[in-house]
């Protein structure tokens, strides 16, 4: 760029201090010119008849070096406009950097805290009232919508899950034959891949594959209403959003996420069957004759016990992330990443929950 | 005449910014009415209020003999059966056709056959200027002014008494603004609506408002007709009208 340059002179001219500026005084120059002046005391008389061009930082310059009296000598009309354009005061002097002490800092971010967990209470107890009222008013009950849901977060995951759950199958078949080859006790594997799939790892993978596969888009779905105001629009015609897209999102994956249970259930097992069969040589007869005598069948009915509970942290967790976006559209990314990471947090707490109570129990 | 609205002694507070501080107009049945005033000044606030979509806190809303700060569940519903609200960008339910955005709270709020709900949107759509061929498109494949007509019609869908509009010309181009304008006009002739919006296009102003109020520093400090406006000292109101006379 072809930058004009300025030159700048301070001096003493009877008794006052004068600055002289010359040539053009923008952006790109000030910093230069302020380090030719130095150090100065008020400046009395500020000399800009030889200036070319002034910009609104440059005018911001010569702001900051004269005080109210000074003199200025101006020869063109651009240039005083432009200092008079400057020449307002700014009546708050709000400092742009918040700076917070340490203890500021703490209070906001447990205040933040309290909120989150007032806010998720309340959505919930809501959520209880109009589950409560769905009872009384069947008409309200949206079939359709319903099918729809388990379509989309229960179907379509059928494959995902069984895939996953196939895998991590044939992987705990594979780590533990290795252990009990050495100990000949070969045929153990079916308790413990029966009991820990069964029970545990089932349900867990499907729900978070779930948590990640529909909870993800259950809050960007809602983000996005909200940002498109559709959700005012639909509270201004009485369309009470919790019935039509919460209560029907709750109820499908709640249907839907014991029958993925059932199939991760099966091609789990289906896959530490093939691993046992090449790894120890046991057979899919005597796998399943050894199986249907050592696992019990409560540990089916817990796995898909947990089912229902896991379904509903996942979708009131994922719905009432989408109704805390904001109006702008990196809040949806931001509500989308803390869905999925807070119900995989919440199913994790729920199922070590739940081990808790059916190990006292004695299940 | 008749009041349809009455707002008394409003005041809005987010955290420690005072929105509103004691707002007072009433809204007669038939006219169109504005809130006007410098942006952040709370007209949309209001706006919002009034349709319930925020509390109102403290001072009474009255809307068609309801005071909406006290309403049972019932009422309310009955309430929002009987206006209709155009947002500012439509919002339109993307997963809808534009007809059956229109048919949505006809479907659920009467028991009409399909057919006369058909009938109804085919009305609808024409009303406010959209073809019939538009009909099954979805709000993500038409333009804005189409968007907003779309909305209109779906405002409408109820034969609702009252229409609150969020600035419905902005973003329109000028031709499509004055179309719009006559169009609430036409509607206000045809239904005998009384209008509430929220508006900045000045032709608007001129051309469709009978009454309107401005509020500007957290009060109502003109509410009237355009005939009275000069005598108003504010910033707002001389830079507002003042400057579009000279």
């Amino acid at each position: 760029m072809n930058e004009k340059k300025c030159l700048c002179k301070l001096a003493i001219k009877d008794g006052k201090t004068t600055l002289y500026i010359k040539g053009s005084l923008t952006i790109h120059n000030i910093t230069t010119c302020k380090n030719e002046i130095g150090s100065y005391n008020d400046i009395a008389v500020i000399n800009l008849q030889d200036v070319e061009a002034i910009d609104s930082a440059g005018a911001l310059f010569i702001k900051t070096l004269s005080t109210n009296d000074t003199t200025f000598l101006i020869s063109k009309d651009e240039i005083s406009q432009t200092l008079n354009l400057v020449r307002v005061d700014f009546k708050d002097d709000i400092s742009f950097i918040d700076k917070k002490t340490f203890l500021e800092k703490i209070g906001i971010w447990a205040n933040k805290k309290y909120i989150f967990l007032t806010q998720i209470l309340n959505f919930i107890g809501i959520l209880f009232i109009k589950k409560i009222s769905l009872f009384f008013n069947l008409r309200n009950f949206r079939y359709k919508e319903i099918l729809y849901e388990i379509n989309q977060s229960g179907i379509k995951a059928m494959g995902i899950v069984a895939l996953t759950s196939f895998l991590v199958g044939a992987v705990v078949a594979y780590q533990s034959a290795m252990q009990l080859k050495l100990y000949g006790a070969n045929i153990f594997i079916v308790d413990m891949l029966g009991i820990s799939i069964l029970r545990e790892l089932a349900p867990m993978i499907t729900a978070i594959v779930i948590a990640g596969r529909s909870g993800s888009s259950y809050t960007a779905e809602i983000g996005a209403m909200k940002i498109t105001e559709e959700l005012d629009a639909m509270r201004t015609m009485g369309f009470d959003p919790y019935f039509y897209l919460v209560i029907p999102r709750i109820i499908a994956l709640i249907i839907s996420l014991p029958i993925l249970i059932f199939v991760a259930d099966i091609s789990g097992i289906f896959g530490g069957m093939l691993v046992s069969n090449s790894e120890l040589d046991i057979s899919f007869t005597l796998f399943m004759d050894r199986f249907v005598e050592v696992v019990d069948i409560k540990h089916f009915t817990i796995g898909e016990i947990k089912g229902p509970f896991f379904a509903f942290l996942i979708t009131t967790i994922s719905i009432y992330r989408g109704f805390m976006v904001k109006d702008d559209t990196q809040s949806i990314g931001k509500n989308t990443t803390k869905s999925v990471v807070e119900s995989i947090f919440a199913v994790i707490m729920c199922d070590a929950l739940f081990s808790v109570i059916f190990t006292n129990l004695g299940l | 005449m008749k009041k349809v609205i009455t707002v008394k002694d409003l005041k809005t507070i987010y955290g420690d910014k005072v929105v509103h501080d004691g707002l007072n107009l009433s809204i007669n049945e038939g006219e169109i009415y504005g809130l006007l005033g410098p942006s952040g000044c709370g007209k949309t606030t209001l706006l919002r209020k009034m349709v319930m979509l925020e509390e109102v806190g403290s001072g009474h809303i009255d809307i068609l003999g309801y005071n909406i700060g006290n309403i049972s569940q019932k009422d309310s519903q009955k309430l929002r059966e009987n206006w209709g609200v155009l947002f500012q960008f439509g919002a339109l339910f993307s997963s809808l056709t534009l007809a059956q955005n229109v048919a949505r709270p006809l479907v659920e709020y009467t028991n009409l056959s399909k057919d006369m709900i058909d009938e109804i949107v085919k009305f609808k759509l024409h009303i406010v200027g959209l073809k019939q061929s538009d009909a099954n498109l979805f709000p993500s494949q038409i333009s804005g002014g189409m968007k907003k007509k779309a909305a209109l019609a779906r405002a409408l869908a109820m034969d609702p008494k009252l229409l609150f509009l969020d600035e419905p010309t902005s973003g329109l181009d000028p031709i499509s603004a004055r179309e719009f304008d006559k169009l609430i006009l036409k509607l206000r002739e045809l239904f005998n609506l009384t209008i509430v919006m929220v508006s900045h296009d000045m032709k608007s102003i001129k051309d469709t408002l009978d009454r309107f109020a401005i509020i500007d520093n957290k009060k109502i400090i003109y509410e009237g007709s355009l005939e009275g406006i000069t005598k108003i000292k504010s910033d707002f109101v001389d830079k507002f009208f003042k400057e579009e006379n000279e």
